[in-house]
């Protein structure tokens, strides 16, 4: 069990060590991981909290030693913001496919609707009236 | 038409994505991006390996182009990697060691055994120094040039193979450069 002097500070770095990685091994954060360069930084945050600073000033001082790596929830920054951006992007490309085809079904409906003839060729409508007007032949 | 060329989204798609698949194929996911290329290595005061009384500090690294390898007696690898470094120190590569988070009687005695390649020995027993680094495994070995920045970091043996690849050019165009 960690101690600590503020109990304030367990649940923060309860949250610090699920988000950071483990720089040895690349699917475990540093809550999960045993290997010796975990216990040492786990012992640095909480050194580190022990020393007042803030989470992102702990995130940053990491990444600036162990690259950004060992985020698990990458800064948003010039190099980044798409990735965040991605999943935003691709449900608004969605809904404006969804509403451009609805928007093109409901204008073919109410062209339907409305009488007027949907563009038909002057061969096919000759052979729509061919078809129309030839009475069938009696058995 | 425009129903045809639909037809082959996914196509383009894939097409699209394909160049960054390929390129990911060739990464090692488990190599850390260096967070420290191009800056100062780090200050320190900590003593030397074979000197309790003698503080080191980032100001003996500088003047000279060297190498600063992270090493312990608790790691395998370093000993296999030894023999490079005893070569390279022979060829006159200043060296400097960074012993990390061991037992300062095991190391003077595995230099004694294996041979001291070199110039001085940084003794991090804490490991303070290797957080600092974002050193994560032994061992480890970095490039710096004659003031002391950080030019190069190998994670894991330095080799003949490596050395060549990833430190000899480099090392020779800093080194020359230095003379000048």
């Amino acid at each position: 069990m960690v101690e600590f002097s503020d109990d304030s500070m367990r649940p923060r770095y309860q949250k610090l060590i699920e988000e950071l990685r483990c720089p040895k091994c690349q699917n475990q954060n540093l809550a999960d991981s045993n290997s010796a360069i975990s216990v040492d930084l786990r012992l640095q945050i909480q050194r580190l909290l022990e020393q007042q600073n803030s989470d992102e000033e702990i995130k940053h001082y990491l990444a600036e030693r162990y690259s950004d790596f060992i985020l698990y929830r990458p800064l948003v920054d010039q190099r980044t913001w798409f990735l965040w951006a991605a999943p935003f992007l691709f449900v608004l490309s969605a809904a404006i496919a969804v509403i451009l085809l609805q928007r093109r079904r409901q204008s073919d409906i109410g062209e339907y609707d409305s009488g007027r003839r949907v563009a038909m060729s002057a061969g096919d409508r000759e052979r729509l009236d061919q078809l129309l007007n030839t009475p069938s032949e009696p058995r | 038409m425009r129903q045809r060329l639909a037809l082959f989204a996914p196509l383009m798609l894939f097409v699209a994505v394909a160049p960054f698949l390929w390129l990911a194929l060739d990464r090692d996911p488990n190599e850390l991006p260096s967070a420290r290329i191009g800056e100062e290595f780090p200050e320190f005061s900590l003593a030397d390996l074979n000197d309790p009384q003698q503080l080191l500090s980032a100001a003996d690294l500088r003047g000279e182009v060297a190498l600063v390898n992270v090493w312990a007696t608790w790691c395998y690898a370093c000993s296999i990697e030894h023999a490079m470094l005893n070569e390279l120190a022979s060829l006159g590569v200043k060296i400097i060691g960074l012993n990390y988070k061991d037992n300062r009687d095991e190391a003077t005695r595995w230099l004694q055994h294996l041979g001291d390649p070199y110039a001085f020995s940084i003794f991090d027993a804490s490991g303070s120094l290797g957080i600092d680094l974002g050193v994560y495994g032994a061992p480890e070995t970095y490039l710096l040039d004659a003031e002391g920045i950080i030019r190069h970091r190998r994670v894991g043996i330095l080799d003949q193979r490596s050395w060549q690849r990833e430190f000899a050019q480099r090392y020779q165009t800093l080194a020359s450069s230095n003379v000048d």
